[in-house]
């Protein structure tokens, strides 16, 4: 066995086998005197059920109680913001998608609301693209709070509630594949408006999704909350408040639950969320329960704009009129997936040579966005998620970064857990929503 | 592009033999300028005539008084809460109805104190701390935005430093404490040393890893990918529109 900076290796039949064991690990764990000392140092993590994902939590304890947490993240780099650039404004939407897998349609939303005020459209988006918007967050708000339910109730030991809340989910994924011809990473949203309409049966669906689902909730919700081991383990745990979540940046139904109704659908409203009637839930306990609650009464009122959305849509243009932004709005779902309609493809293959040369230009060159700068937030399932994109005058980003609240987020581990227990660890961490893939993009 | 193994490694571990993009100022691949042609590449191919065509930086200028909208309010709020605001801030930008104020980066921490705490101003939350390099614009390429929101007012506005490469700016940990592991991305990403923090290393690489990935002279890197017999190659070193 030969050793290297990085990896001992060794010959087996099957061929060499390297042992990559964790950089400066042995000099953190050797640095501590066993007998002098009763500190024990733990690696919980980047592989652990209850981390959301690959997040690494090195926790000092003395006995039960946590001396000292640092998560350590990016594990899940993928070089988002790096790739953006090198694609066309368009295709962007593709990528951001992928950041945070629980709520891409905010990714999407965030960076088209961006570029829209980039190229100066943002008046210009049709009343219809606004509100399938406005209906397909809700939607997807729900469906990750959901899955905050089912992640958190595994955690805490309420496996069934992990069973529930995936399969609600699972009706939100459906309503999304039959509109966007996928469950999840969507690229739904584009520069301008929707990729496509609604079909009928997807509003059918959601009708019936708004019936189904209040009743499933109560039934959880008391479930859950009368449970004296759920009480246990989230009332008065890891507390944070106002002044903690302000300092930390701490946004979403954390800052909400520490009393404070910070919620940019109210308060700096965008994709018109001012004609929607609906309440900022709040809690004032500033602990797990008090986020719990907070999401809950998140979900009922999503359900409530969904409604008023579905009132509210009216037949209408997906896209802005501007046919040099346009694309590609001519899109249909498919036994194999989404693409160009037919119709388009005829169009275009058969009648029109214009619109063939105008179609080339667009899917090749795609369109210039004035050079500037913005900045835009939206309310995210977890808190405030900012798109920074900067242009040059080109045909791709020159830079976008994504304000992410799950990576501002988890800088409050260590203030809600150091001092508290190991078990409160998991509760409070959990309680942050953390996901990894929003985190490292 | 395959790694050869460095002869100096022997645990079979491909190690690169020369660091691509690391810290100091000239890279190991420089790509294709994106302001000159219009297809991403150079030398032989392109025959279109478009090879010659050169894109100027857009010179960001500052704007004339009054800004509008609540801009005015806060630009004089500082003004007035802050003596030197004169040498401080370099030009104030009001673009896309967003106001960016351009500070001098050894005075970032002051303002940023300022617009915390001055009772006219009250932008409690740091939202954003991230990068932007301006690679070819001037010897201060790296900028570095900070994007405040005041929760009293309902306003945002964004402040702006640029460094050259291997500059530093003070921290603003002590102020925002959101900005901790914000800066430490700032600073994996971009290079950029913000003196006065309390733990400044890499957050989303590898902490061995050498060079900042978000610089522009940093290669997206990639493979050739076979497709029907064809080769593609990787992203940046497709022909494309720039």
């Amino acid at each position: 066995m030969t050793q290297s900076g990085y990896a001992s290796e060794r010959e087996t039949t099957e061929g060499r086998v390297f042992t990559v064991t964790g950089g400066d690990w042995d000099t953190v764990t050797g640095s501590v005197d066993p007998l002098s000392n009763e500190k024990i140092v733990v690696n919980m993590g980047p592989q652990h059920p209850s981390t959301h994902g690959v997040l690494r939590l090195v926790l000092e304890l003395e006995g039960e109680t946590v001396q000292e947490v640092r998560p350590v993240v990016g594990y899940l780099h993928t070089g988002i913001e790096k790739n953006l650039e090198y694609r066309n404004w368009t295709q962007g939407t593709t990528f951001v998608t992928r950041a945070d897998y629980l709520a891409p349609l905010f990714n999407e939303a965030g960076y088209c609301l961006a570029v829209e005020k980039l190229l100066g459209i943002t008046d210009q988006i049709t009343e219809r693209a606004n509100t399938i918007r406005v209906l397909f967050m809700e939607l997807n708000r729900i469906s990750s709070h959901l899955v905050w339910l089912a992640t958190t109730g595994m955690e805490l030991g309420a496996i069934s509630m992990m069973l529930y809340g995936f399969r609600e989910r699972e009706y939100i994924l459906d309503i999304f594949e039959e509109t966007t011809g996928l469950r999840m990473n969507h690229a739904y949203f584009r520069p301008g408006g929707v990729a496509q309409d609604i079909p009928d049966s997807a509003i059918k669906k959601i009708r019936d999704f708004l019936v189904y689902l209040p009743k499933k909730l109560k039934e959880y919700e008391d479930m859950l909350s009368g449970q004296v081991i759920w009480q246990q383990r989230t009332q008065g745990v890891a507390i944070l408040d106002v002044t903690g979540c302000i300092a930390l940046g701490v946004t979403g139904p954390v800052l909400r639950a520490s009393g404070l109704a910070w919620d940019q659908r109210k308060t700096m409203p965008y994709c018109g969320y001012e004609e929607y009637e609906f309440d900022v839930p709040t809690a004032t306990t500033a602990d797990v329960w008090g986020r719990y609650q907070v999401r809950l009464a998140e979900i009922r009122e999503s359900l409530k704009i969904v409604e008023q959305a579905l009132d509210k849509l009216r037949p209408g243009p997906i896209f802005v009129a501007d046919k040099k932004i346009a694309w590609p709005a001519q899109l249909a779902v498919g036994l194999d997936g989404m693409g160009n309609s037919l119709e388009h493809v005829a169009k275009i293959m058969g009648q029109s040579m214009e619109s063939l040369i105008h179609h080339f230009k667009l899917v090749t060159e795609g369109f210039r966005v004035p050079a500037g700068q913005v900045y835009v937030s939206i309310e995210h399932p977890r808190g405030e998620l900012g798109v920074h994109a900067v242009s040059d005058g080109g045909t791709h980003p020159y830079r976008v970064h994504m304000r992410d609240p799950s990576f501002v987020n988890l800088q409050a581990i260590p203030a809600m857990a150091e001092g508290a227990l190991l078990a409160d660890v998991i509760a409070g961490g959990a309680s942050l929503d953390p996901v990894m893939g929003g985190c490292d993009r | 592009m395959t790694i050869e193994p460095n002869e100096t490694s022997t645990g079979g571990v491909p190690v690169s033999a020369d660091p691509v993009g690391a810290d100091f100022d000239a890279p190991a691949q420089v790509p294709s300028s994106p302001r000159k042609g219009m297809f991403g590449i150079t030398g032989t191919g392109d025959v279109s005539g478009f090879g010659g065509l050169v894109r100027r930086h857009a010179e960001v200028v500052g704007t004339p008084k009054p800004y509008g909208g609540y801009f005015d309010e806060v630009t004089d709020a500082l003004e007035e809460a802050y003596p030197g605001f004169a040498d401080a801030i370099e030009k104030v930008v009001v673009d896309r109805d967003e106001l960016t104020l351009h500070i001098k980066p050894e005075r970032i921490a002051e303002v940023a104190q300022i617009m915390r705490d001055d009772e006219s101003l009250r932008f409690e939350l740091c939202s954003s701390v991230s990068g932007v390099d301006y690679l070819n614009s001037d010897a201060r390429r790296l900028h570095v935005t900070y994007h405040l929101a005041s929760m009293t007012y309902r306003r945002r506005v964004r402040l702006e430093v640029a460094v050259p490469a291997g500059g530093s700016v003070p921290s603003v940990t002590s102020i925002y404490p959101t900005a901790d592991w914000q800066e430490r991305e700032t600073y994996d990403m971009f290079g950029v040393i913000f003196t006065g923090h309390p733990n400044l290393t890499r957050v989303l690489m590898p902490d061995d890893w050498e060079g900042h990935p978000q610089r522009k002279d940093y290669p997206l890197g990639g493979v050739p990918v076979e497709y029907k017999g064809a080769e593609i190659p990787p992203p940046d070193q497709r022909r494309v529109y720039q």
